[in-house]
């Protein structure tokens, strides 16, 4: 698990598409400020499979996951920042980066994760 | 994602329409693309529209990159479905599994005092005949049929409108007596050896358990088995 993941306020699982957006929905109707982030491509072992999803709010609930639990908390680190710039970004973790190895994607796999407000 | 492509996309999850979501990677812009229809503020290139048609067939979301952009493309279908004919104990279990493995789950049993929602809550329940039940769900390619009533009158006209159907995975409980009778019958319907071989009989992978949990646990692989690597395994 990564640094600091005991400050997460959520549950990591394979919720569904369905959860996902149903909860999106949700959060914008309470007036909420959400993201969410995508598994876009995958290399080698990762755990969770292309098109996997995470939402967070601007609280930093959240609900899904993208990995085992290793990168959730730079993707909602950088899932935060996106509800306040209104900037997607494409994120990559893999074992050939060190910053990887921080947040503990040791697996040996490789993950590229999008990451977008819900907007207007 | 725009709110719009938000509400869009859960309405059509309730609705049961297949599309795909086209999200432009270095700006964010999106379409939603239909079989027959495409609506977002991203004006793709029709190879981009095409490989997303595509992806919706195959079932596949993936990343492409047309003309130096990259584009992901993330695939809706609607959920795959188990129809499960007999709501007898080893049922119990598996809808509840297969439910958690992403199965929309219905059983079919006429028998009013089996298909109860005090022992199936949450679960699609139908009394009708198995033919009429069959008729009115019409499996297709992304349906598994399983029969466990044990009983010919419920589960071989299931077996019969499975056979006629596209289900990717039909499994029918029973030994292998019971099966190779079962197999007789339903030649004399007149179905030949090539489509009887789609029934899985005995059903489930050979785990070795016999508690209805360890049963519906083999079924459940078996199904899983078949979904993504066909009938060969």
């Amino acid at each position: 698990m990564a640094a600091g993941s005991s400050e997460l306020k959520g549950e990591i699982g394979p919720a569904e598409s369905d959860e996902i957006i149903a909860q999106a929905m949700t959060w914008r109707n309470e007036g909420k400020g959400v993201a969410i982030a995508t598994v876009v491509s995958t290399w080698g072992s990762s755990p969770r499979g292309i098109g996997s999803q995470l939402v967070v709010n601007s609280e930093g609930s959240f609900l899904g996951s993208v990995s085992g639990g290793c990168i959730e908390g730079a993707v909602i680190t950088e899932a935060l920042d996106a509800i306040s710039d209104g900037q997607p970004r494409l994120l990559d973790f893999g074992v050939s980066d060190t910053q990887a190895w921080e947040v503990g994607l040791t697996c040996g796999g490789k993950v590229e994760v999008f990451v977008e407000r819900v907007g207007e | 994602m725009r709110s719009h492509t938000l509400e869009q996309l859960a309405e059509h999850a309730k609705a049961r329409e297949s599309h795909a979501r086209v999200v432009r990677i270095s700006d964010g812009n999106e379409a939603v693309i239909y079989n027959e229809r495409i609506d977002g503020n991203l004006e793709a290139p029709s190879s981009v529209i095409e490989a997303a048609r595509d992806a919706i067939r195959q079932d596949h979301s993936a990343l492409i990159t047309d003309n130096n952009q990259r584009y992901f493309i993330h695939v809706h279908n609607p959920p795959r479905r188990m129809i499960v004919i007999g709501a007898v104990h080893i049922t119990q279990p598996l809808a509840q599994m297969a439910s958690l493995a992403g199965f929309d789950i219905t059983v079919v049993d006429p028998r009013g005092a089996f298909a109860t929602v005090e022992r199936f809550p949450g679960v699609t329940l139908m009394d009708d005949w198995p033919d009429d039940a069959m008729a009115k769900i019409a499996p297709d390619s992304r349906t598994a049929v399983v029969t466990l009533s044990h009983d010919p009158k419920i589960d071989d006209p299931a077996l019969a409108a499975a056979l006629r159907s596209k289900a990717f995975y039909i499994g029918a409980l029973g030994g292998r007596n019971s099966h190779g009778k079962r197999l007789n019958r339903l030649k004399d319907l007149g179905f030949n050896d090539e489509t009887l071989a789609r029934i899985n009989g005995p059903v489930g992978l050979d785990l070795g358990g016999r508690a209805p949990a360890e049963i519906a646990c083999a079924i459940l692989a078996e199904a899983i088995q078949h979904l993504y690597k066909g009938s060969k395994g």
